[in-house]
């Protein structure tokens, strides 16, 4: 039962990466008893589950995400959103308004207009429907101030680190709040657009090496340059 | 220079741009030209320029024509005004309509299509420069975009075209070639799964000059499959050796 690949190599769509007792996991897929890439990506696997981190991927909707959407279409009962996803979403103005909603009373568009970015959960979503979205949570809703910025979604989990120590990090160095969206939509909301534009600045640097090691470590210390030299440039 | 000349391979076997019999003219491809696509390829095979551009997976536009079950894959090739020696009209011509046929068929086999139903793939093939073969450069360059826009898909899908000049077998026609020649066989091809998605005959050949032809074609498919799967390499090669480090 041989694989055939070292690993964190860079494979192609179609390559065969193992053969017999093996099972396909992300970004991959069997055929007969061969396992084959389907994304270009760096491929790894857990014992007999073969893997590949896709470099190039885009958003797929899962119920329970947190994302950050666009508002694109006020409709008859909600708003239409995109989510940088294949799938456009919907967002009923009863989740909103958290009561009955009356076309009678209520203006659509002085709750939600087209252009808001909103923070929101999946609440629904299979193959023959488009996902619904919720803001019937605490932090979820209209966003009001701070900053986007997007990256691929596969690098997410990077953004976030092992067990959060990179993006917690960034919140203690830039003194941010972040919000991260599953598809790749990043809000950060801080003190003064400076701290913002730095946390930025860290996130574009984690998403361009998102495959070093000791990326944390490096990204502090960016940080912490930076700021100095902001200090010193303020004097 | 439309005229047909008298001997299309000389006496020593070279043909008329001094290649051998089964001998692909110098290819060139590159990932990622594009920055508002999704994924997009550029390849230069002869004379050929060939750009391609993904969009997509995304809601179907006009929405009656998405389907419930699976992913629409839609194709658009077409031809620069300035990209043959007449000036040719923009306007999708017959040839281009078939092509745009053609080319969409040789790649929806190497897609997940039941993966994301109710969806869509656009692919856009603008050929800048032809001289001939450029439904195969086409399919070559289209697969990678598509690969490059990290849609999941089971092989790159590779062509390459054989066909009969004077009395022999050769490969990649170049356009001359192909007009003053006898016959004309493109073949698209998955290697890894070994599949051919594509096989047309545009000629007459006997049944072994056919089968040479096709399987002229299919060596031709994988030697240009190690630079396709080179230039995808190279747009993530930073990465790769990031890691190595």
């Amino acid at each position: 039962m041989p694989t055939f690949f070292e690993k964190k190599q860079l494979v192609t769509p179609g390559e065969l990466l193992a053969e017999g007792d093996y099972v396909a996991g992300e970004n991959t897929y069997a055929e007969g008893n061969k396992i084959y890439a389907s994304r270009i990506g760096l491929v790894d696997n857990d014992d007999k589950k073969v893997n590949v981190v896709a470099l190039r991927a885009f958003y797929v909707p899962k119920v329970g995400d947190m994302v950050i959407g666009t508002v694109v279409e006020i409709g008859f009962n909600g708003w239409t959103i995109d989510i940088e996803a294949p799938y456009q979403a919907l967002l009923r103005a009863s989740d909103v308004l958290s009561r009955p909603f009356k076309p009678q009373n209520d203006e659509l568009s002085q709750v939600l207009n087209a252009g808001d970015l909103i923070v929101a959960k999946i609440a629904s979503y299979d193959r023959a429907h488009d996902p619904q979205l919720t803001v019937g949570e605490p932090g979820l809703g209209k966003i009001t101030r701070g900053q986007i910025t997007k990256v691929t979604p596969t690098k997410i989990p990077r953004v976030i680190g092992r067990k959060g120590s990179m993006i917690s990090m960034i919140k203690e160095e830039t003194g941010c709040q972040i919000i991260l969206g599953l598809n790749g939509v990043i809000l950060v909301t801080g003190k003064n657009p400076e701290d913002e534009e730095l946390a930025i600045m860290a996130i574009r640097k984690i998403e361009e090496e998102s495959h070093t090691s000791g990326l944390t470590d490096r990204i502090t210390q960016l940080l912490k340059e930076e700021k100095a030299k902001r200090e010193e440039s303020k004097k | 220079m439309n005229e047909k000349p008298e001997k299309l391979i000389d006496k020593k076997g070279y043909r008329l741009d001094g290649r051998k019999i089964d001998e692909l003219r110098p290819v060139k491809i590159e990932v990622g030209v594009l920055s508002n696509a999704d994924g997009s390829a550029y390849i230069e095979q002869g004379k050929n320029k060939i750009l391609a551009a993904v969009f997509g997976p995304r809601e179907m536009h006009p929405k009656h024509l998405s389907l419930p079950d699976r992913m629409v894959l839609r194709c658009r090739y077409h031809m620069a005004p300035f990209s043959v020696q007449e000036r040719k009209s923009p306007a999708p011509s017959r040839r281009e309509v078939e092509l745009s046929k053609v080319i969409r068929e040789s790649l929806e086999p190497s897609l997940f299509v039941d993966l994301y139903p109710r969806t869509g793939i656009d692919v856009f093939v603008e050929v800048l420069q032809a001289d001939g073969g450029t439904r195969c450069a086409s399919i070559t360059a289209a697969s990678l975009a598509i690969a490059d826009a990290g849609i999941p898909m089971r092989d790159l899908v590779v062509a390459c075209a054989a066909g009969k000049v004077d009395d022999t077998v050769v490969l990649d026609l170049m356009d001359t070639e192909d007009k003053a020649g006898v016959a004309d066989v493109p073949v698209a091809f998955m290697p890894n799964l070994n599949a051919v998605t594509l096989l047309q005959m545009d000629g007459i050949l006997t049944p072994e000059e056919f089968e040479n032809a096709v399987n002229m074609a299919i060596e031709g498919c994988k030697k240009i499959y190690d630079l396709q799967k080179e230039a995808l390499k190279t747009k993530y090669m930073n990465v790769k050796e990031e890691v190595e480090e």
